[in-house]
């Protein structure tokens, strides 16, 4: 793994922006676009990232950004591969990056139609589980139990999708989870994917302080625990081949992770879950981290 | 005559389909991106624009897309990266691109969409009337209506060169079936003669990593400094030049359509065309195929004395306000025939003709009738039969509905 020491000086993101302070999302683009080295075009739906992007006729990046429509991400970005090839150009790479409204929900069938194609392009989401950039409304990615201003009363009824497994049924060829917290293991699967043909899709969990309710200086620490408890499991899948990566490796084999509770009380927005709301959650990520446990051994073995 | 005869030695007739011929002009064009999904009365253009490319024939990238919002938004992508970009759809294909049809145009990206006029549902209905490109009129898209197969090959040619000279997109409208899927004799210009016409196409803006740019970012109503303090337009600056560009569009499309004229030997018109309209006394307005109709109850109408004669309004966007007021100067009575509808207003060619005539000196009572909805056949001799009809009218009239049985 990349030494964080090592990762290139270079800045791509200029200093200054729009995101609030502690936005998870802003930590993790620092790093996406250090691993992108500044050969790629971003394709960028409306979301908090477009805010972060700045205000026209300035901008926080020095990338070439092209905002796209909210549902459009993953099909605009497969134009600007069709077109680059038509041009003849090979030197970039594209990336298409939305929250996780822009992927799980309104941008879902271009990004099934633009992978079932198995378009050359590199698709990040970064999931601050909720529409942040309208007001924290609830989206398909939004845990069961979370207050938001669309679920106010006893939370959002429904369990989070699973992308990154909508995803894997597409059988690209590298799918990988990550956080910003773990900066190391982000930079490395970006390296990897940019690196990689055909459709590659990373799921970045990004914690966000005034959605989910936490200190803004508390980012890095809210997503180490969302690893150490298992509410979010690193991972990476290349070529159909399943291994846990960085602190949940360490975890499955060294450790045991820690009760749910620690992420559930770390944040405001699961304030009001009850007894049993809580065991579900705790059912559901127990038996989520024995199943990967398993495929990780499985590929071990 | 003679000039078509002057250009034959570049030119070949193949008896097609207007969907062939709009296929065979985006090949002709060397569109580098198409992107299209499957509506009638559509499909067969992008069947055979894919035929073209899996055949080798034509150098472009063909995406098969999930749905038309993709279909534009893939087209957009490309357009923004520098390539030429086509797609077609119909009805509510067109309404499913309405968002993208905004962003394209507002992003001033060439692209060129054939829109093969189709009935809007509910209830279903994959016959011809112009109600979906109606309905998107005013997402800052040039619009051309053709009447015939040639035109809809002549004008998708010209479509590429307007579209990239104004950088505007240009939807080049045809009526389903009643030209899609009929064939005509259109004569087809050499890969040569296209080529020399229409110039590569170099993007106003582009993205690149060696001079990174942020396209279409949020932007605020007011001018704002960039980093070098020089001030850059707000959203109504940049909305004006929009306008301003499809202002300009009509001397463009006029312009383009007489170097076709000079090249090939066939002229659509510009902005309008007419026909026995010099000393008419009525004139029947109406855009594509129904104003072809048109002409020949003009001939029935003239065969018994009355002096009838056609506008046929080719651009619609930008709508050719002078050419009308001129036209229509020595008429007393102007029918408007509109295949679509303002709902709870009147037709909206019929509404546009009454606007630009409005003040303008040129007085004739306006009429409007709504004709052909839904695959609704119209025949020459029920217009020849509303103009009679109409001489009994007053200078103001309700829209009256032709052959509607109800
Ligand atoms: C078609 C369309 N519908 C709705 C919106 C309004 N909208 C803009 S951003 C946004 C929420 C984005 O949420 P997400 O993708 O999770 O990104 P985040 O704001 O959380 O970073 C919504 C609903 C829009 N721009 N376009
Ligand atoms: S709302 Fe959350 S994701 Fe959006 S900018 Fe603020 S911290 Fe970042
Ligand atoms: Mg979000």
């Amino acid at each position: 793994m990349t030494n964080l020491i090592d990762l290139p000086g270079e800045e791509y993101m200029l200093p200054g922006n729009r995101a609030c302070a502690g936005c998870g999302l802003a930590l993790a683009y620092r790093y996406i676009l250090k691993a992108l080295d500044g050969r790629a075009i971003m394709c960028v739906p409306a979301s908090c990232l477009t805010v972060l992007g700045g205000m026209y006729p300035v901008s926080s990046v020095r990338m070439p950004w092209l905002n796209v429509t909210f549902p459009s991400t993953a099909a605009t970005a497969s134009g600007v591969v069709a077109g680059l090839k038509a041009l003849g150009r090979k030197d970039v790479t594209v990336v298409a990056m939305a929250g996780d409204g822009g992927t799980v929900d309104i941008g879902i069938q271009a990004l099934s139609g633009a992978a079932e194609r198995n378009t050359d392009l590199l698709y990040i989401c970064y999931d601050n589980e909720a529409y942040m950039n309208t007001g924290v409304q609830r989206s398909s990615a939004t845990p069961k139990g979370v207050k938001t201003t669309t679920t106010p009363v006893g939370g959002k009824r429904e369990h989070k999708k699973d992308m990154a497994g909508i995803m894997e049924a597409h059988h690209l060829a590298y799918i990988a989870t990550a956080s910003p917290a773990f900066p190391d293991d982000l930079y490395d699967k970006v390296r990897k994917a940019r690196d990689m043909r055909g459709t590659r899709y990373i799921h970045v969990y990004a914690p966000c302080p005034p959605g989910w309710l936490f200190h803004t200086k508390d980012t890095v620490n809210v997503g180490r625990i969302s690893v150490e408890t298992g509410a979010v499991v690193l991972y990476e899948i290349e070529d159909g081949a399943f291994r846990l990566t960085g602190l949940s490796k360490e975890i499955a084999d060294f450790d045991e992770l820690k009760p749910l509770t620690t992420y559930l009380e770390c944040q405001g927005r699961f304030r009001d879950l009850d007894a049993a709301t809580i065991e579900e959650l705790e059912t559901r990520v127990a038996r989520r981290w024995d199943r990967y446990v398993a495929r990780d051994e499985e590929a071990d073995a | 005559m003679a000039s078509r005869m002057a250009a034959a030695a570049d030119t070949e007739v193949q008896i097609i389909t207007g969907n062939q011929a709009m296929a065979l002009a985006a090949k002709r064009c060397r569109v580098q991106v198409v992107a299209a999904y499957p509506i009638t009365p559509q499909s067969q253009v992008t069947e055979t624009l894919s035929e073209y490319v899996a055949a080798g024939e034509l150098d472009a990238e063909y995406v098969n897309v999930e749905s038309e919002h993709s279909a534009l938004s893939v087209c957009i992508g490309a357009s923004s990266v520098g390539a030429r970009a086509f797609t077609a759809t119909s009805a509510n294909g067109l309404a499913y691109m309405c968002e993208p049809l905004h962003w394209a145009a507002g992003a001033r990206l060439p692209i060129v969409l054939g829109c093969v006029n189709r009935a809007m549902a509910a209830p279903w209905s994959v016959l011809n009337d112009q109600q979906d490109s109606m309905s998107q009129r005013d997402a800052g898209w040039i619009q051309i209506f053709a009447r015939n197969n040639q035109e809809i090959f002549d004008t998708a040619v010209q479509a590429f060169k307007i579209a990239q000279t104004v950088s505007v997109p240009v939807m080049v409208c045809y009526d389903g079936y009643l030209l899609s899927h009929t064939v005509m004799p259109v004569d087809v210009p050499s890969q040569e003669a296209v080529d020399t016409f229409l110039p590569p196409y170099t993007p106003h803006t582009i993205l690149d990593p060696a001079d990174p740019r942020n396209l279409n970012q949020v932007t605020l109503a007011d001018p704002r400094e960039n980093e070098k303090g020089v001030l850059c337009h707000g959203y109504m600056e940049l909305r004006y030049l929009l306008e301003e560009a499809l202002e300009q569009a009509r001397d463009t499309i006029i312009a383009v359509d007489e170097e076709y004229a000079a090249a090939f030997g066939r002229s659509c018109g510009g902005m309008l065309w007419t026909y026995r309209s010099e000393d008419a006394e009525v004139l029947l307005v109406a855009a594509g195929s129904l104003a072809s109709e048109a002409s020949v109850a003009v001939d029935a109408l003239r065969a018994d004395g009355c002096k009838a004669g056609v506008i046929g309004v080719r651009a619609y966007r930008p709508f050719p306000k002078q050419e009308l007021i001129e036209a229509t100067a020595p008429a007393a009575r102007v029918l408007v025939f509109d295949k679509s509808l303002s709902y709870g207003n009147e037709g909206p060619i019929c509404g546009d003709v009454k606007a630009a005539l409005y003040g303008s000196g040129s007085h004739p009572a306006v009429h409007g009738y709504i004709a052909g909805l839904g695959g609704r056949d119209v025949r020459a001799a029920e217009l020849a039969e509303a103009v009679r009809r109409d001489a009994a009218k007053g200078a103001v009239a309700p829209t009256e509905w032709i052959n509607c049985r109800i």
